[in-house]
C-alpha cells in the first residue's frame, strides 16, 4: 500500500465516520417557546426542513405552533403529528396553526408525510 | 422619513428608488412599480396620502360600509350578527357583557334579528374584543371570510400595509395576506362589509383587486400549486434535455446509435476535445445550477438540520461526477493513466431524468387527491335567502345560521338545516352513497351540497361554513390521509436511516473499488459510488403507504365511507369478526306495519281500516306505525268520533258507528271478546319478535295487525357479503332469545347475542376480542359508543349531518349496512396496495444498490451506467405513485353484487 491509497482509504473511513456522527449521533439543543397571555408559541419555518425542529415546552399549557411553508417542494406539503392525530396541509407561503395540549412529559415527534422532514416537541 | 403615495410603505427620501415633481411637491417611492402606477394617475394616489389629505378635506374612503379613514376618531357604529341567541333574557347578558367593555359607549340588542348594535371608540375598544366578549357570554358572532385576488403584489413589505390597511375597515375581523399566492384571507361581518368595501380598502393602498376568489377556486389552491410545480419542473427537465444531448454526443462519440461516426471528435485533434469537454463542463453545470437547483437548494437545507432526503444523494452524485470530471480535464496528470476521463453527461442526463420523474410524480400525485376535490366540487356557490322578506341571493360564506334559505327545484342545497315549509325529495347520493332520493318535509334535516329534485321548500340554515357535513366530511378525509398507518411508523423508522446508510455504502464502494478494482481503479470507483449514490431511492419507501392511503381513504369517501385515520384502514382489513346491533343498524329502527291477517267474515282492507283509524289519534309509535301502513296502501282512514286510549292495553273507539277495539289480550279478555279464532296466529307473530295486537269491531274479533322494526332493504344483502368474504357475523341485541333468533334467520345470522343491556355491549365486545381476532362492532354512534370505542374498529351508522361521530373509526353516511363490506374491501386492497409498493420500493433498493456497487461485475463483467440508474430511480418513485393511483379504480366486487 503506497501513501496515496493510505491516505484515500483513511480519508473514506473518516468520511463515514463524520456521516455516522453528524447525521445520527448529533444531539440537537431544542428552542425553548416564548409564552404570551398563557399560550405556547413559536413560528416554525419549513424549507428543507422545521426550522427550529426542536421545541421545548412546558406541560400542561396549550401550545401553537405556527408553520410558514416557504418552498414549493411537495415534500413537505404537510406535517404530520402522529401520536395526537393531527396533521395539515401547509400552504406555499401560508401559515398553518397547530393547537394542543400536552398533558404529559415526553416528546411529540412531527414530520412530513414520508417521513424525511422530522422535527419534536419536548415536554417538561 | 416620508410615505410613499402609492403603496404607502414608509421610504426615506435619500434612499427612494424613484421620486417625482407634482403640483409643486416631490413624493418618494418604493419602487420603480410605484412610480410607473403614480406617471398614471398620480392624482388618484395624491388624494390619498397623508400630505394630500388636507386638500380634499373631508376624503373618505370610497365605500360606506368601510366609511372610516386611518385617521378617523370618534364612536363606530356595528352591527354584529348574534348566534344562539334564543331566549329574550340572553338579550341582558349579552346588553351587560359588551357595555362591560371599556370603551363601549351604547350597546342595543334586537332579539327578533339576533343582532347588536355596538358604538364603541376605536381607540380604546376593538371588534375582536367585543366578539371575545360575546363568544365569552356564551354565544356567537356570525361571520363569514372572503378571499379576495390582489393583482401584482411585489414587495413583501406591501402586504403588511394592506393587511394593516384592511383591519382598519370596521366590520373586518382578520386579514392576511399571502404573498406566495397574492390572495388575502379576510374574515368579516358580511352585514358590516361587503365585497365592494373590502375593495376600495385594498384599491386605497394602490393595488388593484382583481377577483373575489370562490371557495371552489381555492380549494383549487393545491392543483394550481401542483400544476405551478409541474411546469416549472417540465421547463427544468427540457432545458437538461436539450443541454444533454450535445454533452452526449461529446461524452459518446463512437457510439454507433446515435450514427454519427466521427463528426465530432473522432478525427479531432486532443486541444479540440479539450475544449469540446469544457464546453460540456459549462453547459453540465448550467443544468446543475438551473434545473438540478432544488436538489442542492433541497440538499443544503436538509443538511442544516442535520438530516439527508433525495435531494442530498442526487446533489452528492452529480456534483461528485461533475468536480471528478473537471479535475480531470484541468489536471489529468493527478490521476493514474487512463483514468482522467471526463463524464459530465452523467450529470446532466441524471438530472434530466430525475426532474422528468418527479414532474411525472406530481402530476399523479395530484390524481390521487382527486376525491378531495370533487368533494369540494360539491359546495354550492350561491344560497337564496330571505332577508327582510326579500329573496336575495348571495355567496354561501355569508349564509348565517338561522337564515331561511330558499330551495328551488333543481337547485343544490347550500348549507345543512331543517326544512320549515315545503317538501321534495332530496338526492344525497354525492355525500351519503345512497343511490336513491330522500324525501324530506317539514322537520327533516338536509344536507349541504345536496341536490333537490322537484319540489321545493324553505330551510332554517343551522350549520354554516366549517360546520357543515360537508366541511366536516373533507376535514375528516384530509385527516385521514394526513394520518399514518401503524405499517408507516416502521418504514419512518428505516427511512431515517435510509440516506446516511447509502452515502456510507458509497464510500465503501468507492474504496473498494479503489483499492481492490481493476485498472483504471479510480475511474471504476468513482463511477460506482456516483452510481449507488443515484439509484438509491428513498422517496419509494416513503411514498408507499402515504400515497395508497390517501388513495384508499379517498376512495372510501366517494361512498359515503368515512375512515378516521390510517390505523382504522389497517386494522378493517384484518377484522375477522363483524358484530352488528340489531336495532338500527340491521333493522330500521323504527316500527312498520308488516301483518294484516283478518278473521273470518272479515277482509284484509276492512280489517286495516278499522284498526287504523281508531289509531289515528293516538301518538304512540306503534299505532303511528299501523296508520302509516294503511295510509301507504292508499286506504281511506276516517277521524274515529270517539277516542279513549287505555294504558296497557290499547284504544277503545269508535268509527263511524261501529265501536273498535285495538289491543293486548288484556284488553280483548276485559271486554269479553273470543279470540281463539285468531289466537295461534298471534302467537306466532310473536314468535317471529313483532308486536301483534287484536282489533275486535262491535264485539266480534276482526282479525291482528302486526307491526314490527323492519329489516333495512340492504342488510340481508350487506350480511351476506360479508359472509362470503369469510367475515364471521354476529347479531348483538338486547331482545329476548327467541326474538333475536328470529331476527337473525331472517337476515342470515347463525350467531346470537341476546339479551344484552345495552350497558353491557361493550362488554360483549370486549369477550369476543379475547379471541385474539380484530372485531368490528357496528352501530349507532350514540347508544353504542363505549362499544365502538371497545372494538377494534368501530363503525357508527351515519345520523344526517353529524358526521364527526367520535366513538367511531369508520362512519357509514348513507346508513346502509353494505357500507361495512365495502369499507373493509377498501381497506384490504389499500393495505395490498401499499404492501406491494413498500415491497417493490425495498426490493429496488436492495437489489438496485449492491448492483450499482458493482456485485456483478466479478462474475459477469456487468457494471450499471450512472444514466441508467438515474433512469430506474426516477422510474421507481413513479411506479410508486401510479401504483397508489390504481385504487382509483377500484371496484368493490361483493359490494357491485349487491347494488345490480
Amino acid at each position: 500500500m503506497n501513501a496515496t491509497q493510505i491516505i484515500v482509504n483513511l480519508s473514506g473511513l473518516i468520511i463515514i465516520a463524520w456521516v455516522v456522527w453528524y447525521f445520527w449521533m448529533y444531539r440537537k439543543e431544542g428552542v425553548q417557546v416564548v409564552e404570551t397571555s398563557g399560550v405556547q408559541e413559536a413560528v416554525i419555518r419549513v424549507k428543507g426542513g422545521y426550522d427550529p425542529d426542536v421545541i421545548v415546552v412546558k406541560r400542561g399549557k396549550p401550545v401553537r405552533l405556527h408553520f410558514n411553508r416557504q418552498e414549493s417542494a411537495m415534500c413537505s406539503e404537510m406535517v404530520v403529528f402522529d401520536q395526537i392525530d393531527q396533521s395539515a396541509k401547509l400552504p406555499e407561503g401560508e401559515t398553518v396553526t397547530i393547537e394542543f395540549t400536552p398533558e404529559k412529559r415526553g416528546e411529540i415527534p412531527f414530520q412530513c408525510q414520508m417521513g424525511m422532514l422530522r422535527g419534536k416537541v419536548i415536554v417538561q | 422619513m416620508t410615505t410613499d403615495p402609492v403603496c404607502g410603505m414608509s421610504v426615506d427620501p435619500a434612499e427612494s428608488v424613484a421620486n417625482r415633481k407634482h403640483q409643486g411637491q416631490t413624493y418618494y417611492f418604493c419602487s420603480e412599480d410605484c412610480a410607473r402606477k403614480f406617471d398614471a394617475n398620480p392624482e388618484s394616489y395624491i388624494q390619498r396620502s397623508p400630505e394630500g389629505n388636507h386638500r380634499q378635506k373631508g376624503f373618505r374612503a370610497a365605500s360606506l360600509n368601510t366609511g372610516v379613514a386611518d385617521d378617523m376618531v370618534g364612536p363606530v357604529h356595528v352591527e354584529l350578527p348574534l348566534v344562539g341567541l334564543d331566549c329574550a333574557t340572553c338579550v341582558q347578558t349579552v346588553e351587560r357583557a359588551l357595555g362591560d367593555v371599556d370603551g363601549v359607549q351604547e350597546v342595543h340588542v334586537n332579539f327578533p334579528l339576533s343582532t347588536a348594535h355596538v358604538v364603541y371608540e376605536q381607540e380604546r375598544a376593538t371588534l375582536p374584543q367585543l366578539i371575545d366578549t360575546v363568544k365569552q357570554a356564551g354565544y356567537d358572532v356570525g361571520v363569514a371570510d372572503m378571499r379576495v385576488q390582489i393583482e401584482a403584489l411585489h414587495c413583501a413589505s406591501c402586504v403588511q400595509t394592506i393587511e394593516t390597511k384592511l383591519l382598519q375597515v370596521p366590520g373586518i375581523l382578520e386579514a392576511t395576506v399571502n404573498p406566495g399566492t397574492d390572495i388575502a384571507h379576510i374574515s368579516y361581518l358580511p352585514k358590516q362589509v361587503d365585497f365592494a368595501g373590502i375593495r376600495s380598502a385594498i384599491n386605497s393602498t394602490g393595488y388593484e383587486t382583481v377577483k373575489r376568489v370562490e371557495e371552489a377556486e381555492t380549494v383549487d389552491d393545491e392543483t394550481t400549486a401542483h400544476q405551478r410545480e409541474y411546469k416549472s419542473l417540465m421547463r427544468k427537465f427540457w432545458f437538461a434535455t436539450a443541454v444533454s444531448i450535445p454533452v452526449m454526443l461529446v461524452a459518446y462519440p463512437e457510439l454507433p446509435w446515435l450514427y454519427l461516426p466521427n463528426l465530432f471528435v473522432g478525427e479531432a485533434s486532443e486541444a479540440l476535445i479539450r475544449s469540446l469537454f469544457a464546453l460540456s463542463g459549462l453547459a453540465a453545470l448550467a443544468v446543475m445550477a438551473y434545473s438540478g437547483r432544488q436538489f442542492f437548494t433541497g440538499a443544503l437545507a436538509a443538511f442544516r438540520h442535520h438530516s439527508a432526503d433525495m435531494n442530498t444523494l442526487i446533489a452528492l452524485g452529480t456534483s461528485a461526477a461533475w468536480i471528478y470530471s473537471t479535475v480531470a480535464l484541468i489536471i489529468p496528470t493527478l490521476f493514474p493513466e487512463g483514468t482522467a476521463t471526463p463524464f459530465y453527461d452523467v450529470a446532466a442526463v441524471v438530472t434530466a431524468l430525475v426532474v422528468l420523474g418527479q414532474a411525472l410524480e406530481v402530476r399523479a400525485k395530484g390524481q390521487t387527491s382527486q376525491a378531495i376535490r370533487k368533494l369540494l366540487d360539491l359546495q354550492a356557490k350561491t344560497a337564496r335567502v330571505l332577508r327582510d322578506g326579500q329573496e336575495v341571493e348571495i355567496p354561501v360564506e355569508e349564509v348565517l345560521v338561522g337564515d331561511i334559505v330558499v330551495v328551488r327545484p333543481g337547485d343544490k342545497i347550500p348549507v345543512d338545516g331543517e326544512i320549515v315549509e315545503g317538501r321534495s325529495a332530496v338526492d344525497e347520493s354525492m355525500v351519503t352513497g345512497e343511490s336513491l332520493p330522500v324525501d324530506k318535509e317539514s322537520g327533516d334535516e338536509v344536507i349541504g351540497a345536496t341536490v333537490n329534485t322537484t319540489g321545493s321548500f324553505k330551510f332554517s340554515a343551522t350549520k354554516v361554513g366549517k360546520d357543515t357535513a360537508l366541511a366536516q366530511i373533507v376535514k375528516l378525509v384530509q385527516d385521514a390521509m394526513g394520518s399514518k398507518a401503524p405499517i408507516a411508523r416502521l418504514v419512518d423508522v428505516v427511512s431515517g436511516y435510509f440516506v446516511p446508510t447509502v452515502m456510507i455504502t458509497a464510500v465503501l464502494t468507492f474504496l473498494i473499488w479503489f483499492n481492490f478494482g481493476p485498472s483504471p481503479a479510480l475511474a471504476f470507483a468513482v463511477v460506482t459510488a456516483v452510481t449507488v449514490l443515484i439509484i438509491a431511492c428513498p422517496c419509494a419507501v416513503g411514498m408507499a403507504v402515504p400515497m395508497s392511503l390517501v388513495a384508499g381513504v379517498g376512495k372510501g369517501a366517494e361512498h359515503g365511507v368515512l375512515i378516521r385515520n390510517g390505523e382504522a384502514l389497517q386494522t378493517a382489513s384484518k377484522l375477522k369478526t363483524i358484530v352488528l346491533d340489531k336495532t338500527g343498524t340491521i333493522t330500521k329502527g323504527k316500527p312498520e306495519l308488516t301483518d294484516t291477517l283478518p278473521a273470518p267474515g272479515f277482509d284484509a282492507a276492512t280489517l286495516l281500516r278499522y284498526a287504523a283509524s281508531a289509531d289515528i289519534l293516538s301518538e304512540h309509535p306503534l299505532a303511528q306505525a299501523i296508520v302509516n301502513g294503511a295510509r301507504s296502501q292508499g286506504i281511506d282512514l276516517v277521524e274515529p268520533e270517539q277516542f279513549d286510549a287505555i294504558p296497557g292495553h290499547g284504544v277503545d273507539t269508535r268509527v263511524e258507528g261501529r265501536r273498535v277495539f285495538v289491543g293486548n289480550i288484556k284488553l280483548m279478555r276485559r271486554e269479553g271478546i273470543e279470540v281463539s279464532a285468531v289466537e295461534s296466529e298471534l302467537e306466532r307473530l310473536q314468535g317471529d319478535g313483532k308486536t301483534a295486537m287484536y282489533v275486535a269491531v262491535d264485539g266480534q274479533m276482526a282479525g291482528v295487525v302486526a307491526v314490527a322494526d323492519t329489516i333495512k332493504e340492504d342488510s340481508i344483502q350487506a350480511i351476506q357479503v360479508m359472509q362470503e368474504m369469510g367475515l364471521q357475523v354476529i347479531m348483538l341485541t338486547g331482545d329476548n332469545e327467541r326474538t333475536g333468533q328470529a331476527i337473525a334467520r331472517l337476515v342470515g345470522i347463525d350467531r346470537v347475542l341476546a339479551e344484552v343491556l345495552p350497558k353491557d355491549k361493550a362488554q360483549e365486545v370486549h369477550m369476543l376480542k379475547q379471541g385474539g381476532e380484530k372485531v368490528g362492532m357496528v352501530g349507532d354512534g350514540i347508544n353504542d359508543a363505549p362499544a365502538l370505542v371497545e372494538a377494534d374498529v368501530g363503525f357508527a351508522i351515519g345520523t344526517g349531518t353529524d358526521v364527526a361521530i367520535e366513538a367511531s373509526d369508520i362512519t357509514l353516511m348513507s346508513g346502509s349496512l353494505k357500507g361495512v363490506p365495502y369499507a373493509i374491501e377498501v381497506s384490504r386492497a389499500t393495505m395490498r396496495n401499499a404492501k406491494q409498493s413498500l415491497f417493490g420500493a425495498f426490493m429496488y433498493n436492495s437489489l438496485g444498490i449492491p448492483i450499482a456497487a458493482g456485485l456483478l461485475f466479478p462474475f459477469f463483467g456487468v457494471l450499471l451506467s450512472p444514466i441508467i440508474a438515474g433512469a430506474a430511480m426516477a422510474a421507481s418513485s413513479v411506479t410508486v405513485v401510479s401504483n397508489a393511483n390504481r385504487l382509483r379504480f377500484f371496484k368493490a366486487k361483493s359490494f357491485k353484487e349487491v347494488t345490480t
